[in-house]
């Protein structure tokens, strides 16, 4: 304990003390203040989420129904949102596809193997240099390489690939993030028993890990489902055509199934027909999709939170 | 550390390793899952600096010439290609949006570390989740939607128009429309919040609980604490949490695109359109053709935003370093 | 060097991907069905011509020119309603795009408001095969407080647009300043409005100049800004959801009507161009006849403010 403080105890009590205690007149009045205005941050924020979601239901109210979410843009005079929302979540499995066994692994090496070395620290600036570059660049990238120099023109895998690109060092790092909040004593106990360093791994870490590494899976997912600027100049902009779902070629550009074919998702649908929209409920057919791109993202994430919670009270109990 | 030195002690009771044991091919999997980035990272540079030079290198245009305060790529004597408006713009936008959103962000970050009780937490942190979750696309249709049509009237209203100081930022002449710096920043700053509040967050937390009560027995006000002790002592911190949040403003494309007038004029009034790189990107890059001068410059503007980003990870390094010798 | 670099990115990309050979996005097969497909969702063109439509299965995808887009989707939609079988993909981008990707071979057809050769060098322009489908108008439109002014000459459209003048009184309308706002430089709306009626006048540039790169936000903009003046194509006028919101002017005192743009009274307007990489074949050729069709030429086209074009 410092000297004041000491003072401060050992004197008999008074209005002195408590003006010690308690600071000035104008330093309560700054304390009070103070904790106004963080309070009232704290309100602003909240005001401004409330709203925002406010207004999305308001003007989502009367356009979201089953026929918008399940039908062809050309189907009724509203149309609906059904082939770009495919391609939303058609381009959401393909991107965790590649991104989520990479990042899993990756975290793996991040977490388990990695020394304190210039490999490492080359990694660690890559995967803060790729989550830095600004999206358009991530989607220039994918335009030169896969839509120009590949010859593959706008498909949905060079969207995906890019999307991977961009979220491949999120996963990374929320996989190492939730390999090391496994304690080591469980490491060493598996080591102790004999068990391979990739046993322990394989049979002890990475299960306690899914918890973390689920959550991590669905935060990542949540920024492929709302991410346009990487897919305007990979994966097309454009109104899909009528889709044959029976159609299962992969290699059939027609075939909703198939990679190599232009996947206009939810997001680039509505940065679309902002700018070249047609039709009387262009406006409205803009909010539904925004209302449910922003309902997709609150299920993202409190499902993340949800689904993370669950496993861990079940594997904790186990 | 102990836990390895007993495993290997251990590794010495058992048979000598296999073939397959010593190749380790798991270890070798994980590293190439984690280098793959460094190759990626690696390529991306190549491929974009190689389109980036070949704007000086294939069309013989001058690095000097790209500071210039004229963008004309169809100019009667021969293109002029100057970014000075777009690099102004952006560094001004992404300003402003820093203005706007830092003492707001760290104010909720404070809030959160040291004011906010537990439900109060429960009810922002998930909320700055779903602030993060909202994509681009969507913040930029409220811009043009609520957004501009408000700062439009606000412009024009008499009695705005009339106040002594705020009536003459925005009375300034040929500023007429809701598309402008203001809107571009307004919107860059609610996305950049909750990047920045979190890292500033984490920084605030990262400051030892015991100096907190040692302050406040001396008979600190919660507030003189806050200012004199953990402020300074997380000012490393929150000085990379607006890094992070300049280069996400810096970068973000469609939300500014959407709202921010797309003039390629030298910014005059924060009431006045412009043009940034990311927008002037989005905006050209389809009407132009694969080789041509005016789509390379494009890809020596991406270059551009390509160092912006690499030089602010550098920068977030280096003052962590410092936190960490400090 | 160039080369160099793509043989480096091919096979980087080889490597990573395999599949990336089975990619080429067309896979037209060329055994044309002559067998008449069924018509169900043909509108009202006539049966007989109905049943010409030359139905060749397999996939292709167009790129380029939001102005053309409308058109291009509509068409597309009515004949994979005429011949099962058949997709053909409907992507944007603009028309540096369009050529962009016929060129490289990304794409089957490119749409462009502009000619090839003035955005391709001269080798890659002449492998492009061009196919005018359509005429289409742009007319210059207000915001609604702009009244009194109908028509604006080719003469008052040069000095609005290089900013001579800068209120509407200077026109014949309200005391109010000129808020101009422009298309993107590459865009093929500001090609042909420089073209056709600016000619060699500089245009405005700074403070009060705003720039909208597409028809919808041009039209947001306009409609949500005092004075504003600009440029859209006619198919985004005359959208019910627009239309009411704009002031549409004549120019040189005739009315921006598809009529006018077929009889050439009305000047403002250009051809639209789908190029092709050599002569079109398969299901690119059928579909490429089939928007020269009666559906799609007397149809489709007027349905969606295009001009036909004479045979």
């Amino acid at each position: 304990m410092t000297a004041p403080a000491n003072q401060a105890l050992a004197r008999p009590s008074g209005p002195k003390q408590s003006l010690r205690r308690k600071g000035s007149r104008g330093s309560i009045l700054a304390d009070r203040a103070a904790t106004v205005v963080l309070w009232g941050t704290g309100v602003l924020v909240l005001a401004i989420l409330g709203s925002i979601l406010l207004h999305f239901a308001l003007a989502a109210w009367g356009v979201v129904s089953p026929s918008f979410i399940l039908d062809d843009p050309s189907s009724t005079a509203l149309g609906g949102i059904m082939p770009v929302l495919w391609n939303s979540i058609y381009m959401l499995v393909l991107t965790m596809l590649i991104a989520v066994p990479v990042g899993i692994l990756g975290g793996i090496y991040m977490a388990e193997y990695a020394g304190e070395n210039a490999v490492t620290s080359a990694i660690r600036f890559a995967e803060e240099a790729i989550s830095s570059v600004p999206s358009i660049v991530v989607g220039l990238f994918g335009l030169i390489l896969f839509v120009d120099d590949a010859h593959w023109g706008f498909t949905a895998l060079a969207g995906a690939l890019a999307l991977t690109f961009f979220n491949l060092p999120l996963m990374t790092r929320l996989s190492e993030q939730a390999l090391r909040a496994v304690p080591q004593e469980e490491r060493s106990a598996s080591l102790a028993l004999g068990a391979t360093k990739w046993q322990t791994i394989q049979h002890v870490v990475v299960p306690l890990a899914i918890p973390g590494l689920i959550t991590g899976v669905i935060l990542t997912a949540g920024r492929v489902f709302g991410e346009a600027a990487v897919l305007l100049f990979t994966a097309g902009v454009g109104t899909p055509p009528h889709y044959n779902f029976a159609n299962f070629d992969l290699l059939n550009p027609a075939s909703p199934w198939s990679p190599f074919r232009p996947a206009t998702t939810l997001s680039v649908y509505i940065y679309k027909l902002n700018s070249e929209g047609l039709g009387a409920f262009k406006n409205q057919i803009v909010d539904g999709s925004a209302a449910i791109l922003i309902a997709m993202v609150l299920i993202f994430n409190l499902g993340a939170r949800f689904i993370g919670r669950l496993l861990t009270r079940r594997l904790t109990a186990a | 550390m102990a836990q390895v030195t007993t495993a290997t002690r251990l590794t010495g009771l058992r048979a000598a390793p296999g073939l397959r044991e010593r190749l380790d091919i798991p270890k070798r999997v994980v590293f190439l899952a984690a280098a793959s980035m460094v190759a990626i990272v690696a390529l991306l540079m190549i491929f974009i600096a190689w389109q980036g030079i070949q704007l000086f290198v294939k069309d013989g245009v001058s690095i000097g010439e790209i500071f210039s305060p004229t963008w004309n790529p169809l100019a009667d004597g021969g293109p002029q290609f100057g970014f000075l408006p777009f690099i102004a713009a952006t560094i001004l936008v992404t300003g402003g949006a820093l203005l706007i959103s830092t003492p707001l962000s760290v104010g909720l970050a404070l809030f959160l570390s040291e004011v906010a009780p537990n439900w109060a937490k429960a009810i922002v942190q998930p909320s700055l989740e779903i602030f993060v979750g909202i994509p681009s696309v969507v913040w930029g249709w409220l811009g043009i939607t609520v957004l501009v049509p408000f700062l439009g009237k606000t412009f024009h209203d008499p009695f705005v128009v009339s106040l002594p100081v705020v009536g003459q930022v925005f009375s300034v002449p040929g500023f007429l429309t809701g598309f402008s710096w203001l809107a571009g920043s307004l919107v860059l700053s609610v996305m950049v919040l909750p990047t920045i509040t979190s890292v500033a967050y984490d920084a605030f937390r990262a400051v030892p609980q015991e100096l907190r009560t040692g302050s406040l027995a001396l008979g600190t006000t919660r507030w003189q604490m806050i200012r004199h002790l953990l402020i300074p002592s997380a000012l490393s911190g929150v000085l990379t949490a607006v890094v992070l949040g300049m280069t996400r403003a810096a970068g973000e494309a469609l939300a500014v695109q959407m709202v921010i007038g797309n003039s390629p004029s030298m910014p005059a009034a924060i009431t006045q359109p412009l043009t940034t790189l990311t927008s002037q990107i989005t905006l050209d890059m389809g009407n132009t053709v694969f080789g041509e001068p005016w789509q390379d410059a494009l890809w020596t503007m991406s270059l551009i935003l390509l160092i912006i980003s690499v030089t602010s990870v550098v920068l977030v390094r280096v003052i962590n370093k410092r936190r960490m010798g400090s | 060097m160039i080369n160099g670099m793509r043989r480096f990115s091919a096979l980087a990309i080889a490597a990573t991907v395999v599949l990336a050979a089975c990619s080429a996005s067309s896979t037209p097969s060329p055994a044309a069905t002559d067998t008449p497909a069924a018509p169900t969702a043909m509108t009202s063109a006539a049966p007989s011509a109905a049943g010409t439509v030359n139905c060749v299965t397999g996939s292709i995808t167009t790129a380029g020119s939001t102005a053309l887009q409308p058109l291009i989707q509509d068409a597309a939609t009515a004949y994979d309603a005429a011949c099962s079988g058949a997709t053909v993909t409907v992507t944007g981008g603009g028309s540096g795009t369009g050529l962009s990707q016929v060129d490289a071979g990304s794409v089957q057809i490119g749409a462009s408001d502009v000619l090839a050769n003035t955005k391709l060098a001269t080798p890659d322009a002449d492998t492009l095969v061009d196919h005018v489908v359509c005429r289409q108008g742009w007319i210059v439109v207000t915001n609604k407080d702009v009244t009194g002014v109908t028509n604006l000459t080719t003469q008052q459209n040069i000095d609005v647009w290089t900013g001579v003048d800068t209120n509407w009184k200077q026109v014949g309308g309200p005391d109010l300043p000129i808020v101009l706002i422009f298309r993107p430089q590459g865009s093929g709306t500001r090609a042909t409005f420089k073209k056709i009626v600016l000619g060699s006048a500089t245009e405005a540039t700074g403070g009060q100049v705003l720039t909208e790169d597409s028809n919808g936000a041009v039209t947001t903009a306009v409609t949500t800004t005092n004075g504003a003046v600009s440029v859209i194509g006619f198919s985004y006028y005359n959208d019910p959801a627009n239309k009411p919101l704009l002031n549409g002017l004549q120019l040189d005192g005739t009315d921006a009507t598809i009529a006018n743009v077929g009889s050439g009274t009305y000047k403002l307007a250009a051809d639209g161009n789908l190029y092709t990489k050599g002569a079109a074949t398969g299901l690119t050729a059928a579909f490429l006849d089939f928007m020269m069709g009666p559906q799609v030429q007397g149809t489709i086209i007027p349905k969606d403010s295009y001009g036909p074009v004479a045979h």
